[in-house]
Protein backbone atom coordinates (compact mmCIF):
# COMPACT_ATOMS: atom_id res chain seq x y z
CA UNK A 1 0.00 0.00 0.00
CA UNK A 2 2.86 2.40 -0.71
CA UNK A 3 3.33 4.28 -3.96
CA UNK A 4 6.19 3.33 -6.23
CA UNK A 5 9.08 5.80 -6.19
CA UNK A 6 8.67 8.88 -8.35
CA UNK A 7 10.32 12.23 -8.82
CA UNK A 8 8.41 15.36 -7.85
CA UNK A 9 8.34 18.89 -9.19
CA UNK A 10 6.21 21.87 -8.25
CA UNK A 11 6.23 24.43 -11.05
CA UNK A 12 4.96 27.97 -10.58
CA UNK A 13 3.56 28.51 -14.07
CA UNK A 14 1.62 26.57 -16.69
CA UNK A 15 4.56 26.74 -19.12
CA UNK A 16 6.87 25.17 -16.54
CA UNK A 17 4.29 22.48 -15.84
CA UNK A 18 4.02 21.57 -19.54
CA UNK A 19 7.83 21.45 -19.79
CA UNK A 20 8.07 19.20 -16.73
CA UNK A 21 5.43 16.86 -18.13
CA UNK A 22 7.20 16.69 -21.49
CA UNK A 23 10.57 16.13 -19.84
CA UNK A 24 9.21 12.97 -18.22
CA UNK A 25 8.54 11.54 -21.67
CA UNK A 26 4.85 11.04 -21.08
CA UNK A 27 5.44 9.12 -17.84
CA UNK A 28 4.22 11.98 -15.66
CA UNK A 29 0.98 12.68 -13.85
CA UNK A 30 -0.30 16.05 -12.78
CA UNK A 31 -1.41 16.16 -9.16
CA UNK A 32 -3.80 18.73 -7.67
CA UNK A 33 -5.68 17.74 -4.50
CA UNK A 34 -4.65 14.14 -5.02
CA UNK A 35 -7.69 12.68 -3.31
CA UNK A 36 -8.26 10.21 -6.16
CA UNK A 37 -4.71 10.03 -7.49
CA UNK A 38 -2.93 9.24 -4.22
CA UNK A 39 -5.08 6.14 -3.50
CA UNK A 40 -4.50 5.04 -7.10
CA UNK A 41 -0.74 5.40 -6.54
CA UNK A 42 -0.91 3.62 -3.17
CA UNK A 43 -2.75 0.72 -4.81
CA UNK A 44 -0.26 0.90 -7.70
CA UNK A 45 -3.07 1.24 -10.22
CA UNK A 46 -0.86 4.01 -11.56
CA UNK A 47 2.90 4.37 -11.25
CA UNK A 48 4.14 7.52 -12.98
CA UNK A 49 7.85 8.35 -13.08
CA UNK A 50 7.17 11.94 -12.14
CA UNK A 51 4.47 13.88 -10.30
CA UNK A 52 3.97 17.44 -11.46
CA UNK A 53 2.27 19.26 -8.59
CA UNK A 54 0.16 22.13 -9.94
CA UNK A 55 -0.76 23.55 -6.51
CA UNK A 56 1.43 26.66 -6.87
CA UNK A 57 0.13 27.80 -10.26
CA UNK A 58 -1.75 30.98 -9.40
CA UNK A 59 -3.74 31.01 -12.65
CA UNK A 60 -5.50 27.82 -11.57
CA UNK A 61 -7.04 29.50 -8.53
CA UNK A 62 -9.85 31.93 -7.98
CA UNK A 63 -13.62 32.23 -8.07
CA UNK A 64 -14.83 35.18 -10.12
CA UNK A 65 -17.75 36.45 -12.13
CA UNK A 66 -16.81 37.27 -15.72
CA UNK A 67 -19.74 38.76 -17.62
CA UNK A 68 -22.43 36.09 -17.94
CA UNK A 69 -20.12 33.38 -16.60
CA UNK A 70 -18.78 32.19 -13.29
CA UNK A 71 -15.12 31.24 -13.60
CA UNK A 72 -13.85 28.62 -11.18
CA UNK A 73 -10.13 28.01 -11.19
CA UNK A 74 -9.41 24.29 -11.48
CA UNK A 75 -7.86 24.25 -7.99
CA UNK A 76 -11.09 25.45 -6.35
CA UNK A 77 -11.72 22.97 -3.57
CA UNK A 78 -14.89 20.99 -2.91
CA UNK A 79 -15.25 22.75 0.43
CA UNK A 80 -15.41 26.07 -1.42
CA UNK A 81 -18.25 24.76 -3.61
CA UNK A 82 -19.91 23.92 -0.29
CA UNK A 83 -19.31 27.29 1.40
CA UNK A 84 -18.58 30.05 -1.10
CA UNK A 85 -21.42 32.61 -1.37
CA UNK A 86 -20.62 33.55 -4.99
CA UNK A 87 -20.85 29.88 -6.03
CA UNK A 88 -24.11 29.49 -4.09
CA UNK A 89 -25.56 32.53 -5.91
CA UNK A 90 -24.23 31.88 -9.42
CA UNK A 91 -24.00 28.09 -9.60
CA UNK A 92 -26.36 26.76 -6.92
CA UNK A 93 -26.28 23.21 -8.27
CA UNK A 94 -22.62 22.93 -7.26
CA UNK A 95 -23.42 24.01 -3.72
CA UNK A 96 -26.33 21.56 -3.58
CA UNK A 97 -24.18 18.67 -4.83
CA UNK A 98 -21.11 19.42 -2.69
CA UNK A 99 -22.37 17.90 0.60
CA UNK A 100 -22.83 14.59 -1.21
CA UNK A 101 -19.23 14.42 -2.42
CA UNK A 102 -17.20 11.92 -0.36
CA UNK A 103 -16.48 12.95 3.26
CA UNK A 104 -15.62 16.33 4.82
CA UNK A 105 -11.86 15.68 4.96
CA UNK A 106 -11.79 14.71 1.28
CA UNK A 107 -13.74 17.86 0.43
CA UNK A 108 -11.18 19.97 2.27
CA UNK A 109 -8.51 18.99 -0.22
CA UNK A 110 -10.16 17.63 -3.37
CA UNK A 111 -10.43 20.08 -6.26
CA UNK A 112 -13.28 20.70 -8.70
CA UNK A 113 -10.85 20.59 -11.61
CA UNK A 114 -9.44 17.28 -10.45
CA UNK A 115 -12.88 15.74 -10.12
CA UNK A 116 -14.01 16.98 -13.54
CA UNK A 117 -10.74 15.98 -15.23
CA UNK A 118 -10.88 12.48 -13.72
CA UNK A 119 -14.48 12.19 -14.99
CA UNK A 120 -15.49 9.37 -12.70
CA UNK A 121 -19.03 8.58 -13.90
CA UNK A 122 -20.11 8.12 -10.27
CA UNK A 123 -18.89 11.57 -9.24
CA UNK A 124 -21.22 14.46 -8.64
CA UNK A 125 -19.34 17.43 -10.12
CA UNK A 126 -18.81 16.04 -13.65
CA UNK A 127 -22.55 15.41 -13.98
CA UNK A 128 -23.25 18.92 -12.69
CA UNK A 129 -21.05 20.34 -15.46
CA UNK A 130 -23.54 18.76 -17.90
CA UNK A 131 -26.58 20.00 -15.98
CA UNK A 132 -25.18 23.54 -15.85
CA UNK A 133 -24.02 23.53 -19.49
CA UNK A 134 -20.53 24.47 -18.32
CA UNK A 135 -17.45 24.87 -20.49
CA UNK A 136 -14.06 23.47 -19.61
CA UNK A 137 -10.99 25.61 -20.34
CA UNK A 138 -8.08 23.40 -21.32
CA UNK A 139 -4.51 24.57 -21.85
CA UNK A 140 -1.52 22.76 -23.26
CA UNK A 141 1.75 23.42 -25.04
CA UNK A 142 -0.18 23.93 -28.29
CA UNK A 143 -2.58 26.52 -26.91
CA UNK A 144 -5.86 26.92 -25.16
CA UNK A 145 -9.50 26.12 -25.90
CA UNK A 146 -12.92 25.87 -24.28
CA UNK A 147 -14.88 22.65 -24.61
CA UNK A 148 -18.60 22.42 -23.79
CA UNK A 149 -19.53 19.76 -21.25
CA UNK A 150 -21.52 17.85 -23.87
CA UNK A 151 -18.28 17.25 -25.80
CA UNK A 152 -15.96 17.01 -22.81
CA UNK A 153 -16.99 13.65 -21.34
CA UNK A 154 -16.18 11.05 -23.98
CA UNK A 155 -15.99 7.64 -22.35
CA UNK A 156 -15.07 5.98 -19.06
CA UNK A 157 -12.42 8.31 -17.54
CA UNK A 158 -11.92 9.73 -21.05
CA UNK A 159 -12.28 13.47 -21.59
CA UNK A 160 -11.32 16.04 -24.19
CA UNK A 161 -8.08 16.67 -22.25
CA UNK A 162 -5.13 15.35 -24.26
CA UNK A 163 -2.02 13.92 -22.54
CA UNK A 164 0.10 16.76 -21.20
CA UNK A 165 -2.77 19.24 -21.17
CA UNK A 166 -4.31 20.72 -18.05
CA UNK A 167 -7.82 21.71 -17.12
CA UNK A 168 -7.38 25.37 -16.21
CA UNK A 169 -10.85 26.54 -15.26
CA UNK A 170 -14.53 25.72 -15.29
CA UNK A 171 -16.83 28.32 -16.85
CA UNK A 172 -20.44 28.13 -15.73
CA UNK A 173 -23.29 30.20 -17.17
CA UNK A 174 -24.75 32.31 -14.37
CA UNK A 175 -27.98 31.00 -12.91
CA UNK A 176 -30.77 33.47 -13.72
CA UNK A 177 -33.72 34.38 -11.47
CA UNK A 178 -36.08 32.12 -13.47
CA UNK A 179 -33.84 29.11 -12.97
CA UNK A 180 -34.82 26.42 -10.49
CA UNK A 181 -32.45 23.63 -9.66
CA UNK A 182 -32.02 20.77 -7.27
CA UNK A 183 -29.75 17.81 -6.67
CA UNK A 184 -30.07 14.52 -4.87
CA UNK A 185 -28.67 11.04 -4.92
CA UNK A 186 -29.39 7.61 -3.49
CA UNK A 187 -26.49 5.96 -1.71
CA UNK A 188 -26.41 3.12 0.78
CA UNK A 189 -24.36 5.15 3.26
CA UNK A 190 -23.46 8.81 3.42
CA UNK A 191 -20.28 9.41 1.45
CA UNK A 192 -20.54 6.19 -0.55
CA UNK A 193 -20.66 6.35 -4.29
CA UNK A 194 -24.27 6.88 -5.28
CA UNK A 195 -26.36 4.09 -6.80
CA UNK A 196 -27.80 6.92 -8.86
CA UNK A 197 -27.63 10.70 -8.61
CA UNK A 198 -29.33 13.52 -10.51
CA UNK A 199 -29.07 17.26 -10.97
CA UNK A 200 -31.96 19.19 -12.49
CA UNK A 201 -31.85 22.73 -13.85
CA UNK A 202 -35.08 24.22 -15.17
CA UNK A 203 -35.92 27.63 -16.57
CA UNK A 204 -39.40 28.44 -15.27
CA UNK A 205 -40.05 32.03 -16.36
CA UNK A 206 -43.80 31.66 -15.79
CA UNK A 207 -45.44 28.37 -14.98
CA UNK A 208 -44.18 26.67 -18.11
CA UNK A 209 -40.76 25.04 -18.38
CA UNK A 210 -38.90 26.92 -21.11
CA UNK A 211 -35.66 24.99 -20.78
CA UNK A 212 -34.67 21.81 -18.97
CA UNK A 213 -31.33 20.20 -18.30
CA UNK A 214 -31.21 16.92 -16.42
CA UNK A 215 -27.96 15.07 -15.77
CA UNK A 216 -27.46 11.70 -14.10
CA UNK A 217 -24.44 10.14 -12.48
CA UNK A 218 -23.69 6.46 -11.87
CA UNK A 219 -25.79 5.29 -14.82
CA UNK A 220 -23.11 4.51 -17.41
CA UNK A 221 -19.49 5.07 -18.43
CA UNK A 222 -19.94 8.85 -18.48
CA UNK A 223 -22.31 11.30 -16.81
CA UNK A 224 -25.48 11.41 -18.93
CA UNK A 225 -27.88 14.14 -20.09
CA UNK A 226 -31.46 12.86 -20.10
CA UNK A 227 -32.57 14.48 -23.35
CA UNK A 228 -35.88 12.65 -23.75
CA UNK A 229 -36.90 13.52 -20.20
CA UNK A 230 -35.88 17.14 -20.82
CA UNK A 231 -38.04 17.19 -23.98
CA UNK A 232 -40.98 15.78 -22.02
CA UNK A 233 -40.82 18.77 -19.68
CA UNK A 234 -40.01 21.58 -22.09
CA UNK A 235 -43.03 23.67 -23.08
CA UNK A 236 -45.21 22.13 -20.38
CA UNK A 237 -46.39 23.09 -16.94
CA UNK A 238 -44.40 21.40 -14.22
CA UNK A 239 -47.18 19.15 -12.96
CA UNK A 240 -47.75 15.48 -12.21
CA UNK A 241 -48.45 14.59 -15.84
CA UNK A 242 -45.26 16.18 -17.14
CA UNK A 243 -43.28 14.55 -14.35
CA UNK A 244 -44.67 11.12 -15.17
CA UNK A 245 -43.89 11.61 -18.86
CA UNK A 246 -40.34 12.66 -18.00
CA UNK A 247 -39.93 9.65 -15.73
CA UNK A 248 -41.21 7.33 -18.46
CA UNK A 249 -38.87 8.90 -21.00
CA UNK A 250 -35.84 7.91 -18.93
CA UNK A 251 -35.91 4.46 -20.52
CA UNK A 252 -34.85 6.22 -23.76
CA UNK A 253 -32.12 8.19 -21.99
CA UNK A 254 -30.53 5.69 -19.65
CA UNK A 255 -29.19 2.25 -20.33
CA UNK A 256 -27.49 1.36 -17.05
CA UNK A 257 -25.31 -1.71 -16.92
CA UNK A 258 -25.94 -4.64 -14.60
CA UNK A 259 -23.57 -4.94 -11.66
CA UNK A 260 -23.23 -7.29 -8.67
CA UNK A 261 -25.17 -5.03 -6.35
CA UNK A 262 -27.70 -3.23 -8.48
CA UNK A 263 -29.65 -4.80 -11.35
CA UNK A 264 -30.11 -2.50 -14.35
CA UNK A 265 -33.88 -2.40 -13.92
CA UNK A 266 -33.50 -1.32 -10.30
CA UNK A 267 -31.11 1.47 -11.24
CA UNK A 268 -33.53 2.74 -13.89
CA UNK A 269 -36.37 2.53 -11.38
CA UNK A 270 -34.36 4.49 -8.82
CA UNK A 271 -33.47 7.09 -11.45
CA UNK A 272 -37.20 7.59 -12.03
CA UNK A 273 -37.87 7.83 -8.30
CA UNK A 274 -35.11 10.39 -7.92
CA UNK A 275 -36.26 12.50 -10.88
CA UNK A 276 -39.81 12.44 -9.52
CA UNK A 277 -38.63 13.66 -6.14
CA UNK A 278 -36.53 16.44 -7.61
CA UNK A 279 -39.27 17.71 -9.93
CA UNK A 280 -41.76 17.49 -7.07
CA UNK A 281 -39.50 19.54 -4.83
CA UNK A 282 -38.96 22.15 -7.53
CA UNK A 283 -42.71 22.34 -8.29
CA UNK A 284 -43.47 22.60 -4.58
CA UNK A 285 -41.01 25.44 -4.09
CA UNK A 286 -41.93 27.36 -7.27
CA UNK B 1 14.98 5.44 -5.82
CA UNK B 2 14.20 9.06 -6.37
CA UNK B 3 16.34 11.78 -4.94
CA UNK B 4 15.32 13.02 -1.54
CA UNK B 5 13.94 16.55 -1.49
CA UNK B 6 14.24 19.20 1.20
CA UNK B 7 11.04 19.84 3.10
CA UNK B 8 10.26 22.59 5.56
CA UNK B 9 6.92 22.87 7.28
CA UNK B 10 5.41 23.74 10.63
CA UNK B 11 4.37 20.80 12.79
CA UNK B 12 2.53 21.56 16.02
CA UNK B 13 3.86 25.10 15.94
CA UNK B 14 7.51 24.21 15.42
CA UNK B 15 9.38 24.58 12.15
CA UNK B 16 10.73 21.26 10.94
CA UNK B 17 13.19 20.66 8.09
CA UNK B 18 14.03 17.22 6.73
CA UNK B 19 15.05 15.47 3.53
CA UNK B 20 12.23 13.23 2.34
CA UNK B 21 11.57 10.77 -0.43
CA UNK B 22 8.78 12.14 -2.67
CA UNK B 23 6.71 8.99 -2.28
CA UNK B 24 6.58 9.25 1.51
CA UNK B 25 3.12 10.22 2.68
CA UNK B 26 2.61 12.91 5.28
CA UNK B 27 1.32 10.17 7.62
CA UNK B 28 4.53 8.16 7.30
CA UNK B 29 6.61 11.32 7.61
CA UNK B 30 4.92 12.25 10.87
CA UNK B 31 5.18 8.74 12.29
CA UNK B 32 8.63 7.68 11.10
CA UNK B 33 10.63 10.87 10.70
CA UNK B 34 9.09 12.82 13.60
CA UNK B 35 7.95 9.90 15.82
CA UNK B 36 4.50 11.47 16.08
CA UNK B 37 2.72 8.14 16.20
CA UNK B 38 -0.62 9.55 17.34
CA UNK B 39 -1.42 9.83 13.63
CA UNK B 40 -2.50 6.28 12.82
CA UNK B 41 -2.26 4.54 9.48
CA UNK B 42 -5.12 2.16 8.80
CA UNK B 43 -6.32 1.80 5.23
CA UNK B 44 -3.78 4.21 3.70
CA UNK B 45 -6.28 5.05 0.97
CA UNK B 46 -8.45 7.75 2.48
CA UNK B 47 -11.28 5.58 3.74
CA UNK B 48 -10.85 4.91 7.46
CA UNK B 49 -10.00 8.38 8.81
CA UNK B 50 -7.44 7.18 11.38
CA UNK B 51 -4.71 9.42 9.90
CA UNK B 52 -6.57 12.73 9.97
CA UNK B 53 -4.52 15.78 10.89
CA UNK B 54 -5.17 19.49 10.62
CA UNK B 55 -3.45 20.72 7.46
CA UNK B 56 -3.58 24.50 7.32
CA UNK B 57 -6.44 24.31 9.80
CA UNK B 58 -8.61 21.78 7.98
CA UNK B 59 -9.01 18.06 8.73
CA UNK B 60 -7.08 16.20 6.04
CA UNK B 61 -6.08 12.58 5.45
CA UNK B 62 -2.32 12.45 6.07
CA UNK B 63 -2.26 9.26 3.96
CA UNK B 64 -3.61 11.16 0.94
CA UNK B 65 -0.95 13.86 0.94
CA UNK B 66 2.69 13.29 0.13
CA UNK B 67 4.93 15.00 2.63
CA UNK B 68 6.56 17.06 -0.14
CA UNK B 69 3.15 18.54 -0.96
CA UNK B 70 3.04 20.00 2.56
CA UNK B 71 6.06 22.24 1.90
CA UNK B 72 5.41 25.50 3.74
CA UNK B 73 2.20 24.22 5.29
CA UNK B 74 1.12 24.17 8.90
CA UNK B 75 0.27 20.75 10.33
CA UNK B 76 -1.31 20.01 13.68
CA UNK B 77 -1.40 16.42 14.83
CA UNK B 78 -3.37 14.95 17.69
CA UNK B 79 -0.26 15.46 19.84
CA UNK B 80 -0.24 19.19 19.13
CA UNK B 81 -3.98 19.56 19.64
CA UNK B 82 -3.62 17.73 22.94
CA UNK B 83 -0.65 19.70 24.23
CA UNK B 84 -2.27 23.03 23.43
CA UNK B 85 -5.40 21.83 25.29
CA UNK B 86 -7.43 22.74 22.20
CA UNK B 87 -9.28 19.44 22.41
CA UNK B 88 -9.03 18.80 26.15
CA UNK B 89 -12.80 19.01 26.47
CA UNK B 90 -13.27 16.51 23.63
CA UNK B 91 -10.79 14.14 25.27
CA UNK B 92 -12.62 14.43 28.56
CA UNK B 93 -16.01 13.86 26.92
CA UNK B 94 -14.75 10.80 25.00
CA UNK B 95 -13.43 9.46 28.30
CA UNK B 96 -16.63 10.20 30.24
CA UNK B 97 -18.87 8.79 27.56
CA UNK B 98 -16.74 5.66 26.88
CA UNK B 99 -16.44 6.80 23.29
CA UNK B 100 -13.38 4.69 22.70
CA UNK B 101 -12.32 1.16 23.35
CA UNK B 102 -9.12 0.19 21.52
CA UNK B 103 -8.45 3.82 20.66
CA UNK B 104 -7.13 3.24 17.16
CA UNK B 105 -9.69 5.52 15.52
CA UNK B 106 -9.69 8.10 18.31
CA UNK B 107 -7.09 10.58 16.96
CA UNK B 108 -9.02 10.80 13.70
CA UNK B 109 -12.32 11.09 15.52
CA UNK B 110 -10.95 13.95 17.60
CA UNK B 111 -9.63 15.79 14.55
CA UNK B 112 -12.96 15.38 12.77
CA UNK B 113 -14.84 16.56 15.86
CA UNK B 114 -12.60 19.60 16.27
CA UNK B 115 -12.98 20.42 12.56
CA UNK B 116 -16.75 20.11 12.74
CA UNK B 117 -17.14 22.24 15.86
CA UNK B 118 -14.93 24.96 14.42
CA UNK B 119 -17.23 25.12 11.38
CA UNK B 120 -20.49 24.83 13.27
CA UNK B 121 -20.86 25.48 16.98
CA UNK B 122 -24.00 23.43 17.60
CA UNK B 123 -24.35 20.71 14.98
CA UNK B 124 -27.36 18.39 15.06
CA UNK B 125 -26.78 14.68 15.72
CA UNK B 126 -27.42 14.11 12.03
CA UNK B 127 -24.71 16.63 11.14
CA UNK B 128 -22.32 14.99 13.61
CA UNK B 129 -23.00 11.61 12.01
CA UNK B 130 -22.46 13.12 8.58
CA UNK B 131 -19.12 14.58 9.67
CA UNK B 132 -18.09 11.18 11.05
CA UNK B 133 -19.04 9.38 7.84
CA UNK B 134 -15.36 9.17 6.89
CA UNK B 135 -14.18 7.82 10.26
CA UNK B 136 -14.35 4.11 10.93
CA UNK B 137 -14.66 2.74 14.46
CA UNK B 138 -14.72 -1.02 14.78
CA UNK B 139 -15.21 -1.28 18.56
CA UNK B 140 -17.79 0.93 20.13
CA UNK B 141 -20.15 1.77 17.37
CA UNK B 142 -20.76 5.44 16.92
CA UNK B 143 -23.48 6.30 19.42
CA UNK B 144 -21.13 7.21 22.27
CA UNK B 145 -18.87 9.18 19.93
CA UNK B 146 -21.83 11.21 18.69
CA UNK B 147 -22.91 11.72 22.31
CA UNK B 148 -19.45 12.96 23.32
CA UNK B 149 -19.22 15.45 20.47
CA UNK B 150 -22.74 16.70 21.11
CA UNK B 151 -21.87 17.13 24.79
CA UNK B 152 -18.80 19.22 23.98
CA UNK B 153 -20.74 21.37 21.51
CA UNK B 154 -23.22 22.23 24.28
CA UNK B 155 -20.50 22.85 26.83
CA UNK B 156 -18.58 25.12 24.48
CA UNK B 157 -21.77 26.99 23.61
CA UNK B 158 -22.34 27.48 27.32
CA UNK B 159 -18.93 29.09 27.57
CA UNK B 160 -17.11 26.31 29.39
CA UNK B 161 -13.43 26.47 28.61
CA UNK B 162 -11.22 23.47 28.25
CA UNK B 163 -8.31 22.84 30.53
CA UNK B 164 -5.62 20.31 29.95
CA UNK B 165 -6.96 16.78 30.13
CA UNK B 166 -5.10 14.40 32.38
CA UNK B 167 -6.51 10.96 32.88
CA UNK B 168 -7.02 10.26 36.54
CA UNK B 169 -5.20 7.27 37.98
CA UNK B 170 -7.40 4.26 38.58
Amino acid sequence: MKARAFSYVRPATLAEAFDAFAAAGGEASYIAGGQSLVPALALRLQAPECLVDIADIAELRGISQEGEWLRLGALTRHVEAHDDPLIAACAPLLALAAPHVAHPAIRNRGTLGGSVALADPASEFPAMMLAMDAEMEIAGPAGRRRVPATEFFQDLYQTAIEPGELLVALHIPLARPEHRCDFDELARRRGDYAIVGCGVMLALPQEVVSEARIAFLSVGPTPVRARAAEAALTGNRLDGDATRRAQAALSEDLDPAEDEQVPAAMRLHLARVLLGRLLGRIAGAA
Amino acid sequence: MSAHLPLTLSVNGEEVSRLVEPRETLADFLRRDLSLTGTHTGCEMGVCGACLVMLDGLPTHACLVFAVQAQGASVETVEGLTQSAAIADLQRAFHERNALQCGFCTPGMLVTAQGLLSRKALPSREEIRDALSGNYCRCTGYEAIVDAIEMVARRRAAGETATSFVEEPA
